[in-house]
């Protein structure tokens, strides 16, 4: 595969990974002011050609590529050179960033206080930090920061401020220009705004693309930007998407620089400040416009506590050591470099499977706070709240497990587990009530009986959805054995290769919806079975496989894991073979889900809240539009075929009885 | 039939550099009979340095070559430079003369033995301290090479005796002596030339034969194929690409075709410029005779010195003047090669053909794999009356690039162009010979100072381009301005001529310079390529990164000299020249280190755009890419072939059918399709194919003859 350089299989156990500092200690012991007017001199590449952010935009208007498009586009439309040139001049100015120091050392202080009022502690891998320096020497550097929160490039840029590493150029959303002024403040600070979407306008493509390249091959400054494209509202990792890492590697592919590094930077925060509102939009409720007026109105926010962030610097990876062996480079010998051309398939899938390396490298090194064990038991047990003893003997097995399985979990060994549990139950006041000595997932204090059945069911599923994001930060973790664990319950016979069939069948499915490296079946399954014969789940010999005694309660927890999306997916298929009425297209298509699962959950007819995240309806879907159940028809319309469906459903539900999911059977 | 099978390649590239010029110009201030005074100062100059030994007087020249011979080829025989005990004369285990080396004498200074060259006998103070600190070398560390050639570890001939009873009869002179014998089992790739300084021998040529003339060659090659025995044409014995190593599973005798006493220049045609040579002859004998005469060829590699002509065909050779005289391509008219089926060449010397594939480019560059060049017509043009070096000095090597890019866009390349990387120039610098006067001294200081405190170049960024110039002197002058104000564009200065000379002479000291390296624990060699100028910055800066990168990797424990040049520029690209040298100290296997390290560079030059090679040949330790790179055109060329094969057997199998065709043929279709590929072990497997398509005869002319031998 790809990369072994990326992350590293075999014992999950034997993981190396640094320790961290605390980067807000001296931030309460010395002065703001200070420090945000120190002496900033960050360590440059060695091979940079000194240049100012002027300079960088007319080296890119003037380049090769974009002057080939600028012919073309003038040649197919009859516009005048110019005006097509003036067109990519404007799309650069909408475009570029303009990095000042002064803007940078206002940011430093005001976040330096706002950090200091919201986390105890923003923790840093410094030995990460020092691989980076390097690395920002050696070649040009790509930082690659999972994003589950606004605060994620804000938090980046601190980071690399407060270490004295040159500040990254960020790609951002062309949403934030909408915020009057601090649109042109994160301009200042190094951000770079692209469209969501340019579809098939060419000059808008070769403008951006050379704009980051140019970037890229100056080594200018790190240039940074997110594998997920935007941020993930259920705390798992999205799929990646590739347009921008191929044009970073392509300068390495195509000669121009030696190689380039990219870093995999996890940012893990104990709670996340957009909790609640990632819910709602998850529930249908519309995403607030960015507006500089409801950041104000955040401003309650600043109240509250949130824990702790843990940043891990990745590994820097070599695009050269990755492509060795994988991608000819011969293939770009051939034809002038400035001429855009598709891209050979290998190459594809080399760009593909590396972001999938990434992303999983982001996903190792993310920090799991106990909460997220919490999260993950209460809601396996929503039905009957266990007591306060048993949620801490349960996360203290929980806790074993996942560390036996590789987590980068925080558990803090010195204190009593009860004293953890409880302090973590305090921090997330907002999601957990106990009462009578038990654990319930409730709002405290919310008296609902005014309210319709139907706001009722939706505010609590916003409890559940919250609680759920912070579960899936451990998905990762216990992904590869839940679906083996899965494949075993669903196929009778012992026999491995069964099992596999199942696994394989599970993991193809969804592959939307989680993080599974593409073309890693087979590891990705031997690997799972060597943790659950590790800890003794499963006894695996050379053509059979066998639960133990002791096996049932890992297995009954893993397969609890897949539950909700079991079910969603189940419900899904159910939704398009009985009501899929003719004019249903994508867009109308979450909304009329919704409602069919609303109507199901009040008449008693499901019970995972979970089904409700439109998230999983999306996933779901494009899983059923990859494996040809449905199909896109004209004007966005959706054609089902229902023959295909059918056994997409037999397979997932009629050969996955899980023990108590008859009720979900519609 | 068929059996002499001509192992892998032959013949001497010619990189390994060796080349000298007299003085910076000649002089020719005064009119008069100026070229008279160039042609004798050249003279003077070439006698100076490259001193002819006297002959060895052995010259047995076969019965059948006598006839041939007049008086002036007795003149010329006196005046030829290689005798055929080569060892008398030269280093077996090292390059070039063995009077001439470098040392590091008493006082620890670089210093340069024997007379033949400007450099000779001078003290390079310099040198010790670059060489110490680009390496980490100490002069404590000696790896002296094995001082005497140990007779007892060569292994005896394996002789074909009735090859050689009838070799005894041809009169054609032969030796297995084991001195003769070693020196011609190994061409200047390093591995060999590691190999020879331990002492180490592999498999050698069994017998050495001197034919002294064509027909000679082709009654060697003759008898090679009745007796089933093996043919590796040997030149001047400077190849690096592995084409002289004797496959070490070769159980046949093999025999070295030495081709040096083949050397005489048969006729010099003064209508038309052309001169007609014996393969043998070497590049310098060549140059001399020539002038003599008031002409040149102008075709200068490097390895001039030693190489010759049938090896500059075999090979595809480049000499550094092309700009002006061209390759070896542009220069060849007509060449005669012997193959084991018969005699190849050209019915006429007419300066183009439009009959289907060219000939010669398929004898050109195939390293002697298809036969023995044993004659070539060449152009000569009259002698320069003036010559001029020149340099220029740019503040980092991307202004350089382009200002090499521009000048090969307004096609006013001098005769030589050259742009060296930061490293070469200071590389360059330390081989400067200890200055005479102080005013001398001072003027450089004064220099130094303008150049980098004045005009604000970075010592460690800016990089040098050499310059000469060719032609009547007012043209040269011209020119040279010409050049000077595209450079001045590029932010270049002019930095004199002592300093263009310099980097020439770096070239030809360099083979020299290896081998000093090798006495304290320094390896290196070089290789070369051609490429898009798109694409020169990047491949200069990527394949030295990679060079730099795989060493670390490989356990080199200190940062080895990676460096390179822009040696030749086309309309289409140019030509890079690495070098790349390494301190070895407490690696094992440095040699094995080293081919790694260098396979790793080659797949990065082609990774870059660039080909496996400009002018050295195709090497052996390439082998892997040899055949992806030629894949493509090969293939194809081999499914013909092999078609026409089946279809063709009766022409295949009785040359003498097609020789009586050829008297009464109007219109004749050679086709030569030529393939040698190699399987797992070393053996070359020659496709041959002398097709003919003989038409109703009109008593037209014969279109290309061709003369089978059995």
């Amino acid at each position: 595969m790809a990369s072994k350089a990326v992350y590293t299989r075999g014992d999950p156990m034997l993981k190396k990974r640094d320790d961290f500092e605390d980067m807000l200690e001296e931030r309460r012991i010395s002065s703001d002011l200070r420090f945000a007017a120190k002496c900033f001199m960050p360590v440059l590449y060695k091979g940079l050609t000194p240049c100012t952010p002027d300079t960088l935009k007319s080296a890119a208007l003037h380049s090769d590529p974009v002057n080939y498009v600028i012919h073309q586009v003038a040649k197919e439309t009859g516009k005048a050179l110019d005006d097509v040139r003036a067109e990519a001049e404007a799309i650069l100015d909408e475009m570029a960033h303009r990095l000042q120091l002064s803007t940078v050392r206002f940011f430093a202080f005001m976040l330096s206080k706002v950090f200091k009022t919201l986390f105890h502690s923003v923790n840093v891998n410094e030995e990460g930090i020092q691989r980076l320096q390097q690395a920002i020497q050696e070649h040009p550097v790509v930082l690659l920061p999972s994003h589950r929160s606004y605060m994620d490039f804000l938090l980046m840029s601190y980071i690399l401020y407060t270490y004295d590493l040159s500040l990254p150029v960020i790609a951002a959303g062309m949403d934030f220009m909408g915020m009057k002024f601090v649109g042109e403040m994160l301009r200042m600070s190094g951000a770079f705004f692209i469209r969501r979407s340019f579809g098939g306008d060419r000059l808008y493509w070769a403008v951006f693309s050379e704009y980051v390249k140019t970037i890229v091959k100056n080594g200018y400054a790190p240039v940074e930007f997110f594998l997920e494209g935007t941020r993930s509202r259920t705390a798992k990792s999205l799929t990646p998407k590739l347009g921008l890492l191929n044009i970073v590697m392509e300068p390495f592919l195509k000669g121009e620089v030696f190689d380039v590094s990219l870093v995999p930077v996890s940012i893990s925060y104990e709670r996340i400040l957009e909790e609640a509102l990632y819910a709602r939009e998850l529930l249908g409720v519309p995403k607030p416009k960015e507006s500089t007026s409801g950041l104000f109105k955040a401003r309650k926010i600043l109240r509250e506590d949130y824990g702790s962030i843990h940043v891990y610097f990745g590994q820097p990876v070599s695009v050269r050591s990755l492509a060795h062996g994988h991608v000819d480079r011969c293939q770009f010998n051939l034809m002038p470099r400035h001429i855009p051309a598709r891209p050979r398939e290998e190459t594809v899938h080399f760009v593909n499977n590396t972001a999938y390396r990434l992303v999983r490298a982001q996903e190792e090194n993310s920090v799991l706070k106990p909460w997220v064990l919490l999260a993950t038991l209460l809601l396996q047990k929503q039905e009957a709240p266990m007591t306060l003893d048993e949620l801490t003997e349960r996360a203290v097995w929980l806790r074993d497990l996942s560390r036996q399985y590789g987590a980068f979990l925080h558990w803090p060994d010195q204190m009593h587990p009860s004293e953890v549990v409880s302090s973590s139950l305090a921090l997330h006041g907002g999601l957990v009530r106990v009462s009578e000595g038990r654990v319930h997932l409730e709002q405290a204090g919310a008296a609902e009986a005014a309210s319709s059945p139907e706001d009722q069911l939706l505010s609590r599923a916003v409890l559940v959805l919250s609680c759920a994001s912070y579960r899936n930060q451990a998905l990762h973790v216990f992904l590869r054995p839940a679906l083996v664990a899965s494949a075993v319950r669903a196929t009778s016979s012992a026999r491995k290769v069964e099992v596999f069939d199942c696994f394989r069948f599970l993991r193809d499915v969804f592959s939307n919806e989680f993080i599974l490296c593409p073309g890693a079946t087979m590891q990705d399954f031997e690997e799972a079975c060597y943790l659950l014969e590790k800890t003794g789940a499963l006894h695996v010999t050379q053509h059979d496989m066998a639960v133990t005694k002791r096996g049932q309660k890992t297995l009954d927890f893993l397969t609890g894991m897949l539950e909700p999306f079991l079910q969603g997916y189940l419900v899904v298929c159910r939704f398009l073979l009985e009501e899929s009425a003719e004019a249903l297209t994508q867009k109308s298509f979450i909304p009329a889900i919704r409602q069919f699962i609303i109507k199901h959950l009040l008449q008693g007819r499901l019970t995972q809240l979970e089904v409700l995240s439109s998230d999983l309806h999306k996933n779901a879907l494009a899983a059923l539009l990859r494996l040809g159940a449905v199909r896109r028809a004209q004007q966005d319309t959706l054609r089902v075929n229902k023959v295909k469906l059918q056994s997409v459903e037999d397979a997932l539900g009629g050969k996955l009885p899980p023990p108590n999911v008859a009720s979900a059977r519609l | 039939m068929n059996a002499a099978h001509f192992s892998p390649q032959p013949y001497d590239s010619y990189t390994l550099s060796r080349r000298q010029h007299g003085s910076s110009m000649a002089s020719g201030s005064d009119g008069g009979s100026e070229s008279q005074q160039v042609a004798q100062q050249r003279l003077r100059i070439i006698a100076g340095h490259l001193r002819a030994p006297a002959d060895s007087g052995s010259a047995i020249v076969a019965a059948e070559c006598k006839a041939q011979g007049s008086e002036a080829d007795a003149v010329q025989q006196e005046k030829r430079t290689m005798p055929r005990r080569r060892q008398d004369i030269m280093k077996w285990n090292g390059w070039g003369y063995s009077d001439s080396r470098f040392l590091f004498n008493k006082k620890g200074q670089a210093e340069f033995t024997g007379k033949r060259y400007r450099l000779s006998g001078m003290i390079i103070p310099g040198l010790k301290d670059w060489f110490e600190s680009t390496f980490g070398a100490s002069l404590q560390h000696k790896t002296p090479p094995t001082p005497l050639l140990n007779n007892n570890a060569v292994q005896a001939p394996t002789l074909n005796e009735p090859f050689v009873d009838d070799l005894k009869s041809s009169g054609i002179p032969f030796s297995h002596d084991a001195e003769d014998r070693v020196f011609r089992s190994h061409g200047h790739c390093l591995h060999e030339i590691f190999a020879m300084r331990e002492g180490r021998f592999g498999r050698l040529p069994d017998v050495v034969v001197w034919p002294n003339c064509h027909n000679d060659v082709v009654k060697v090659v003759e008898l090679a194929c009745k007796h089933n025995v093996c043919v590796i044409p040997y030149g001047g014995g400077t190849s690096v690409s592995s084409a002289l190593e004797c496959p070490a599973d070769e159980a046949r005798c093999i025999v070295s075709l030495d081709t040096s006493q083949m050397n005489r220049i048969l006729w010099i045609d003064e209508k038309n410029l052309t001169a007609h040579l014996e393969a043998g002859i070497i590049g310098q004998d060549l140059e001399r005779q020539l002038n003599e005469s008031g002409y040149c060829t102008g075709h200068e590699p490097d390895s001039m010195e030693f190489s010759s002509v049938g090896g500059w065909v075999a090979t595809r050779a480049s000499g550094m003047k092309k700009n002006i005289y061209g390759n070896i391509e542009d220069l060849v008219v007509h060449v005669k090669m012997v193959t084991p089926r018969g005699v190849i060449e050209k019915s006429c010397q007419g300066p183009r053909m439009s009959t289907g594939p060219d000939v010669h480019h398929f004898i050109m560059g195939s390293e002697g794999t298809l036969g023995v060049v044993t004659e070539v017509t060449m152009k000569i043009r009259p002698m320069p009356e003036y010559q001029k070096y020149g340099s220029v000095v740019f503040p980092n090597f991307e202004k350089g690039v382009a200002c090499l890019r521009e000048v090969a866009k307004q096609r006013c390349a001098p005769a030589s162009i050259r742009l060296m990387d930061n490293e070469q120039f200071k590389f360059g610098h330390a081989l400067k010979p200890q200055v005479s006067s102080l005013f001398t001294s001072f003027l450089d200081g004064l220099k130094k100072l303008y150049i980098t405190k004045f005009k604000g170049f970075d010592q460690n960024r800016l990089c040098v381009a050499t310059l000469l110039f060719e032609g009547d002197r007012e043209k040269v002058l011209q020119h040279e301005k010409q050049v000077y104000d595209i450079a001045a564009k590029f932010g270049g200065l002019a930095a004199g001529e002592d300093n263009g000379q310099r980097g020439y002479m770096l070239t030809f000291v360099i083979a020299y310079l290896r081998d000093l390296g090798m006495d304290y624990y320094v390896i290196g060699e070089s290789f070369e390529t051609s490429v898009p100028w798109d694409r020169v910055l990047d491949i200069c800066r990527n394949v030295k990164a990679r060079i730099v990168g795989e060493c670390k990797d490989k356990g080199v424990q200190f940062p080895p000299l990676s460096t390179c040049r822009v040696t030749q520029t086309y309309d289409a690209g140019a030509c890079v020249y690495f070098y790349f040298a390494f301190n070895y100290r407490g690696l094992a296997d440095p040699v094995h280190v080293y081919e790694q390290v260098e396979h790793a560079a080659r797949e990065e030059i082609l990774a870059n755009g660039g080909s496996l090679s400009h002018h050295h040949g195709g090497k052996t330790s390439s082998r892997g890419f040899s055949f992806a790179s030629r894949e493509r055109s090969y293939a194809c060329a081999r499914l013909n072939v092999q078609d026409l094969c089946d279809t063709m057997t009766n022409h295949k199998h009785n040359p003498n059918t097609e020789v009586c065709n050829c008297a009464g043929v109007s219109v004749v279709v050679i086709i030569i399709l030529i393939l040698y590929v190699r399987l797992a072990g070393q053996i070359p497997i020659i496709f041959l194919i002398l097709i003919m398509f003989p038409l109703p005869n009109e008593g037209g002319v014969t279109g290309v003859s061709r003369r089978a031998k059995s």
